[in-house]
């Protein structure tokens, strides 16, 4: 007997043929994105709904542009602007029920909002003066996260041990385009799967990964595709109708609260602003595309639908922009005071307590502003002397 | 006057004792990593645990560093105290993002609205043969991030005491186990409580008068050692045993260097960058005037961990500790 042949007397009898665990054809995204308004679908929409949406839209919109103007006065570091994709932002935010959490990435500010975060406390990171601004379990919302998708498997991992204490608590974890290739996306998705966590993942898909365009970003037909690998239902949706956005976000939160595990969802929208103040669009796109896109834009769209409905009229377009302005000016006068700053608590909540080595620290940087006080309270009395620092 | 039999009991079983008795003590306990449920964990450290408080308290998770830690800091988020396995060394690398950038900020990013009540349990350190990946000494990454505890017991009483006091702690901890010391024994009876110590408080192991070794985790069985083999030198040396990186007993190290006038840290990992460095520095600056020599150090080269059939040349043995001691009659030479 050869070798071989005594190696196979020990070789296990084959499997039988391999079958895959689910049918993945109801996995499988539709082909084209799902669309409400201007279709037939329209006919069954909650006209109430569509009346709040487009009054928190055309908020969102005057938001986006009021943060991108105190950019430009200096009052914020940089603001990621979601002019074009508010009907993503504010849509999904509107389909959690109170007791959810929302796990935004750092362009989610108007999902924040919508969470009922305070406008100039959500702009806190962007501002510089501290990292959140808000108490994440006011609103449930997590803190703005700047790495990209670390922050979906909290979502995950925060879904689950709500399942686990029994509370039907669902998260909704959004991120972008470009965070669809990090590893952290694929251990999220591949967890939520097999732990059956209520979660919905929710992509914006605005076309760029700050300059970098989606098919440089992946091959897959579509990033809803994803979904089918991991075992969870991939759906596509028109970013910018936000009636289609609810209603594809609201399925998938009630799919998730039932038991019924999470759903990845692909919004398709596009930034029509740059990625941030710091960015130079016109070096990796043309004009015409972007001009195309401001053709679809959401407000535009909604604001249509409810017209031809008879809805909505100029009285009622005009209350929206008045209610909007309102908060913009709220918005500026709050955010033109400068924030009260006490450096010492750059101390305060790195642990519990402090290290000694921590106390130490403390110490020092405190004696530094001591005497930078006497520094200063010298000079005044006497500036002729002057010099001190 | 009653005695106690006290039983021989092994680090591993210590660590295991106190994952259960933690589990047992706060329903809010999980644990989590891949393998930890019906295997036991590759070290069998979770031996018993998914079958006495069931797959939702001690779960098999995919196999993903990143994903364990993240969901875990999703769950602390829910009120629930995480205990989460790496199951070596170098396979908690993919989840330093989620330590550094999440992890260790959430409380102080939310000015302390969001705590992180979590512990990372990582095997860690030469010694046991281990092939490529599974042998390094990665607490200088930990001890460089801020908002983590990093903490390494050396005995088998600390085993159990210091991941008692890791689970019960509000913030972040890094709880590093020394992996050839697992089947270490000293008297520890497990049937007996244990006092949990606060974290942050380094220990005498050894009385002495002419130098201070400084080491922790693996290199104290061997620093004790080292002192015994001293004493034929006539040199009478004091042991510290750091128990805790982060925070750092700076009184406990600085009161016995004081005493010793000399000093050597000891550990495995490398030493440029390393701990020892930091140590050292610490030393200097607060007992200058007390020191008779420089502060010297003891480490592992600075060389990627070696393959295992080399891995004596590289960890700091007796003989490298006796010539350091031996180099620290600095006024002689100079």
């Amino acid at each position: 007997m050869t070798v071989m042949e005594q190696r196979g007397a020990y070789r296990p009898t084959p499997p039988p043929a391999w079958q895959p665990r689910t049918d993945p054809a109801p996995l499988l995204p539709d082909t084209e994105p799902y669309r409400v308004l201007g279709t037939k679908a329209a006919d069954r929409a909650d006209t109430e709904l569509l009346r709040t949406l487009y009054a928190r839209l055309v908020r969102g919109r005057r938001y986006n542009a009021q943060a991108t103007a105190l950019t430009k006065q200096g009052r914020l570091a940089v603001y990621p602007s979601s002019t074009g994709q508010e009907a993503c932002e504010i849509a999904a935010a509107l389909a959690l029920q109170e007791r959810d959490w929302l796990f935004p990435s750092y362009r989610d500010t108007l999902a924040v909002v919508s969470r009922g975060v305070d406008p100039v406390e959500a702009l806190t990171l962007l501002r510089g003066d501290w990292h959140t601004g808000y108490d994440p379990y006011e609103h449930r919302v997590a803190p703005l996260s700047t790495p990209l998708a670390t922050q979906l498997p909290h979502a995950v991992g925060l879904a689950h041990a709500a399942r686990l204490k029994g509370d039907d608590v669902v998260a909704l974890a959004m991120v972008g385009d470009g965070g669809t290739s990090e590893g952290d996306f694929h251990e999220a998705l591949n967890f939520a799967a097999v732990w059956r966590a209520p979660v919905v993942f929710l992509v914006q898909n605005n076309g760029f990964a700050i300059s970098v365009p989606l098919d440089k970003q992946t091959a897959a037909p579509s990033l809803a595709h994803k979904a089918v690998g991991y075992g969870m239902p991939g759906r596509l949706v028109d970013g910018n109708d936000a009636a289609a956005v609810h209603e594809v976000l609201s399925d998938a939160v009630r799919h998730a609260r039932a038991g019924g595990g999470p759903t990845l969802v692909e919004a398709v929208t596009y930034r029509v602003e740059a990625h941030t103040n710091a960015d130079d669009a016109t070096r990796y796109r043309g004009d015409a595309e972007v001009e195309t896109w401001r053709r679809h834009d959401p407000v535009e769209l909604l604001e249509r639908e409810l017209t031809e409905r008879g809805l909505l009229d100029e009285d009622g377009i005009r209350a929206a922009r008045e209610d909007a302005e309102t908060m913009a000016a709220d918005l500026r006068a709050r955010m033109n005071q400068d924030p009260e700053l006490n450096p010492l608590d750059l101390f305060d909540h790195v642990y519990a307590e402090p290290t000694p080595q921590l106390r130490e620290q403390r110490a020092q940087l405190s004696a530094e502003l001591a005497a930078e006080a006497e520094s200063e309270t010298g000079s005044a009395s006497g500036p002729q002397e002057g010099g001190h620092r | 006057m009653t005695t106690v039999a006290v039983k021989p009991a092994t680090m591993a079983q210590a660590l295991t004792r106190a994952l259960r008795d933690a589990m047992a003590a706060d329903p809010a306990v999980h644990v989590l990593g891949e393998d930890v449920g019906t295997l036991g964990g590759v070290f069998r450290i979770t031996d018993g645990l998914a079958a006495e408080f069931g797959a939702d308290r001690c779960t098999d998770t995919p196999l993903a560093e990143a994903g364990i830690l993240g969901t875990a800091v999703g769950m602390a988020m829910y009120g629930l105290r995480p205990v989460v396995e790496m199951q070596f060394d170098a396979f908690a690398y993919p989840a330093f993002e989620q330590v550094v950038s999440h992890v260790t900020k959430m409380r102080n990013r939310t000015r302390g609205k969001l705590p992180l009540p979590l512990t990372i349990r990582i095997p860690y350190g030469g010694g046991i043969g281990g092939v490529e990946h599974h042998s390094d000494s990665s607490e200088a990454y930990y001890m460089a991030t801020p908002g983590l505890h990093v903490v390494t017991p050396a005995t088998v009483a600390d085993a159990y005491g210091l991941l008692r006091a890791s689970i019960a702690s509000d913030d972040p901890v890094v709880f590093l186990e020394p992996k050839r010391l697992y089947w270490s024994k000293d008297t520890w009876n497990p049937e007996e409580p244990t006092s949990v110590e606060p974290m942050g408080r380094a220990v005498v192991r050894r009385s002495g008068r002419s130098a201070t070794l400084i080491t922790y985790g693996p290199s104290l069985a061997v620093c004790m050692e080292a002192a015994e083999a001293a004493r034929a030198e006539g040199w009478d040396l004091e042991v510290v045993d750091l128990r805790s990186l982060v925070p750092f007993d700076d009184e406990t190290v600085c009161a016995s260097v004081r005493r010793t006038g000399r000093a050597v840290v000891v550990h495995e990992s490398g030493s440029f960058g390393g701990p020892g460095g930091e140590i050292a520095a610490r030393v200097t600056e607060r007992c200058f005037h007390h020191l008779e020599a420089p502060v010297l150090r003891v480490a592992g080269f600075d060389i990627p961990y070696p393959p295992p059939m080399l891995e004596r040349h590289h960890l700091p043995g007796v003989d490298r500790i006796l010539d350091a001691v031996g180099r620290l009659q600095w006024e002689a030479e100079s």
